[in-house]
């Protein structure tokens, strides 16, 4: 038994930080089934408990041994949608592997790798047939085409109902078309995914913002009978702290938009973003990673993550700062911002560098004595600040669900953090108003936005019929 | 995709689209802006909305051409369609509680002020505009401004046509002579706002700035459009797309809005030089 994983196929990272094509290149059918029979279909199934969705791991797994990837699709699809999406992008190493069993002496089943495979393979061989399913003449509203509204509408069409996505921005697919960048995610995944649903009928209207164009009020007297806010965490944290509406200090997702959506990327482009320089991120998250490894791409000459705390307690999956560390990112761990410096030449008042970034004042800080919990908070060592001389700064700290659709519709219900408030089926505080994802939990994980959306689906479906 | 109903142009490098836009035409009020893309590979940019024709269901908007977006956006003619078009965005300007109101507008700026200052005088309210402009062969919506407002003043920085100065002159002379309003409003070039509200604050009049930083997606998601204020001591960042458009003038940090707004000046001159190109060539 190989007590390791079966690596995974990648572009060599001096490549990869220099161009914006997917950095994993998937298990080939032998590597996959080579890997799957390193799972010991064990009794219990750890994995899928750990699994937020309950995907039947070990069953789809056996498939993969016996070569029937069609098979394996199938049970994966059972529970799970957007398996291509999960694959690549899900914190398996906090989910399903980390209960592994193999995990307890050697390296876990490379559950998420084998998932990416059953996905990806399916994709490229099986043309499915578009069905579309008996109308049942029920009217649904989705809000949102992130992860949860894709499949709440999803699941809903192919019972049958006819579904309407509303989506504010130009492109539908949410934080996977407008945040996640394409070295990760590659678009055209995404895109195959929302064809699919316009295919079982689903009709989506981009540049609606609900809040703004209509109401949740509305929706339903335009004839729909139950609405599914998906509406995400949208609205970027900042830190306050001086200097961070200088020229040149962005949010991750302006950042990331920037690159992603309105392609700032290409070689031509129409929308502007800083290139080249040195590049701070600060914050420690998946977002983190994507803005520091999009800066190095764009062509930055050193890019150094800022975070508080220690490397063990990154947020972000250990797989993207495994890649961020081979690309060349500059870990500057247990350090916080505490000052944006400006650029000002007192000889030149038009300099146009004049209200750019200088430089990121941190200060060191150490870890303090364990909490109850046993985590060791980070204490600021005094008088240890220093600069690291940057031309940008991108801050990732996090985000927070928009207040919008809570501010124009009566009766919803938030809780301190703004996420909405929800029961165990999804329903709101207002009935026939269900929410999930992002917006709910506040920033969270894909699969959970999927989970949920898959959770109100069910309930709307058992309320209008 | 957004039909082009029709266009006019006010000057050389000043158009008037109206689109085909029903859901938007519904809902937007004075003081709301919307976001446009002219095609698949277009920036997104904001525009106040001028006016909305509720039985056709269009919208109109007014653009000057000053860069990339705006020169191809120029070119879409009647009966075409533009890619994307999402509103109403931002706040509708307060109007409750004003009856007597002063308008300010220079240059372009006048454009975003004319259906603030209709919507006052159609709701009652006394109103005094105050339009500025650099000169004669600049100016904009005069007609339009005179059918709405009880007192217009044109002005001119280098005096060829109305007064000659900017647009603090006529404000300094009105407030100083003891006149007051409920409101003054400004919209205009960030510096020229700037000095007006420098101007109110002489006399402690409430005053409303109009906003229209870069932005991107209008909803609050990006944070490219913030604002500084000042508010009790404090900096509180806010933004633009959502908490305003409209903030009050005391609060409102020029000099950064200033070098935000400079953010991309080199990109944008060499996009706009390259534009202009292809259309010339075409
Ligand atoms: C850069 C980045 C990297 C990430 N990496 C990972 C990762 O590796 N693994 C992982 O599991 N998770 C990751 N996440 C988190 C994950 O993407 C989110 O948890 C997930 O997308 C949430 O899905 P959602 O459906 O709730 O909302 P979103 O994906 O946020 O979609 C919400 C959609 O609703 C639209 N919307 C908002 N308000 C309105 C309105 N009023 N009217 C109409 N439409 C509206 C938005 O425009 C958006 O398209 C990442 C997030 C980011 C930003
Ligand atoms: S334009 Fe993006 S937050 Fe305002």
């Amino acid at each position: 038994m190989d007590p390791k994983k079966h690596e995974m196929p990648s572009q060599a990272p001096e490549i990869r930080a220099h161009n914006f094509k997917e950095v994993a290149l998937g298990y080939t059918a032998e590597i996959a089934v080579e890997e799957a029979k390193r799972c010991l279909n064990c009794k219990n199934q750890p994995c899928v408990d750990a699994c937020p969705v309950n995907i039947s791991i070990p069953e789809f797994i056996t498939h993969i041994k016996t070569g029937d990837f069609e098979a394996a699709y199938e049970v994966i699809t059972r529970t799970s949608s957007l398996p291509a999406v999960c694959g690549r992008v899900c914190p398996q190493e906090t989910q399903c592997e980390s209960r592994c069993t193999m995990g307890i002496k050697f390296e876990p089943v490379g559950i998420g790798r084998l998932e990416r495979f059953v996905a990806d393979w399916h994709n490229e061989n099986i043309k499915e047939a578009a069905h579309k399913p008996e109308r049942n003449g029920h009217r649904v509203a989705i809000v949102g085409s992130g992860p949860s509204g894709l499949t709440c509408a999803g699941d809903l069409a192919k019972k049958g109902y006819d579904v309407s996505v509303f989506e504010a921005l130009h492109k539908a697919g949410g934080v996977l078309v407008y945040g996640i960048p394409e070295f990760r995610l590659p678009k055209a995944i995404v895109a195959k995914e929302i064809d699919g649903l316009k295919d079982l009928g689903v009709d989506f209207q981009t540049n609606v913002v609900i809040g703004k164009t209509l109401t949740i009020d509305e929706l339903f007297e335009m004839g729909y009978e139950a609405v599914f806010i998906g509406s995400g965490a949208g609205l970027p944290n900042f830190m306050r702290i001086p200097g961070e509406s200088l020229k040149g200090v962005y949010s991750a997702n302006e950042f990331l938009t920037r690159s992603n959506l309105m392609k700032a990327y290409e070689d031509d482009p129409t929308t502007p973003i800083m290139k080249g320089g040195n590049v701070a991120v600060v914050g420690g998250g998946n977002v983190a990673m994507d803005a520091a490894r999009t800066a190095l791409r764009l062509g930055a000459d050193n890019v150094y993550i800022v975070y508080r705390r220690s490397m063990e307690e990154l947020p972000a999956r250990a797989e993207e700062v495994e890649h961020a560390m081979e690309e060349g990112i500059q870990f500057k761990i247990l350090n916080n911002p505490v000052e944006i410096i400006p650029f000002e030449n007192p000889d030149d008042k038009k300099d146009p560098r004049n209200g750019g970034v200088k430089a990121i004042k941190c200060i060191r800080m150490e870890l303090g004595e364990p909490d109850e919990k046993g985590r060791r908070s980070p204490v600021p060592v005094e008088g240890s600040e220093f600069e690291i001389p940057v031309d940008t700064v991108v801050i990732a700290i996090g985000t927070s669900p928009n207040p919008l659709i809570k501010k124009t519709t009566e009766g919803l219900e938030v809780n301190k953090k703004g996420g909405i408030v929800v029961d165990e089926d999804g329903l709101t505080s207002r009935t026939a108003i269900y929410a999930g994802g992002d917006a709910v939990t506040g920033a969270a994980t894909v699969i959970s936005a999927m989970g949920a959306g898959k959770t109100a689906a069910a309930a709307i479906d058992k309320y209008l019929s | 995709m957004y039909k082009i109903v029709s266009r006019k142009a006010l000057r050389p490098t000043l158009t008037m689209i109206e689109v085909e836009a029903p859901l938007v035409a519904r809902k937007a009020k004075p003081g709301q802006f919307i976001i446009l893309r002219v095609d698949e590979n277009s920036e997104r940019i904001p525009l106040t909305v001028s006016h909305c024709d509720l039985e056709k269901g269009t919208v109109k908007v007014i653009f000057q051409v000053v860069g990339a977006t705006t020169v191809k956006l120029n070119h879409v003619m009647e009966g075409e369609y533009i890619q994307d078009f999402v509103g109403p965005l931002g706040n509708a300007t307060e109007t409750e509680g004003i009856r007597k109101v002063c308008i300010v507008g220079g240059g372009v700026g006048c454009a975003i002020a004319l259906p603030v200052a209709e919507e006052f005088h159609r709701l009652g309210a006394e109103v005094t505009s105050i339009a500025g402009f650099r000169s004669k062969d600049l100016v904009i919506l005069e007609d339009e401004f005179r059918a709405c407002s009880d007192k217009l003043y044109i002005m001119t920085d280098d005096g060829s046509y109305g007064r000659e100065g900017n647009v603090t002159v006529p404000l300094r002379e009105i407030l100083a002579s003891g006149e007051k309003f409920d409101m003054i409003i400004v919209t205009g070039p960030l510096v020229m706002m700037k000095f007006t509200v420098l101007t109110a604050k002489e006399f402690n009049a409430p005053i409303t700035a109009s906003m229209a930083p870069i932005m991107i997606d209008g909803t609050g998601m990006c944070g490219g459009c913030r604002v500084i204020l000042h508010r009790d001591g404090k900096d509180v960042t806010a933004f633009a797309c959502v908490d305003g458009p409209d903030f009050n003038g005391y609060e409102i940090d020029f000099d950064n809005a200033i070098t935000r707004s400079r953010m991309y000046n080199d990109y944008e001159r060499h996009a706009y030089e390259e534009t202009c190109n292809l259309f010339k060539n075409a």
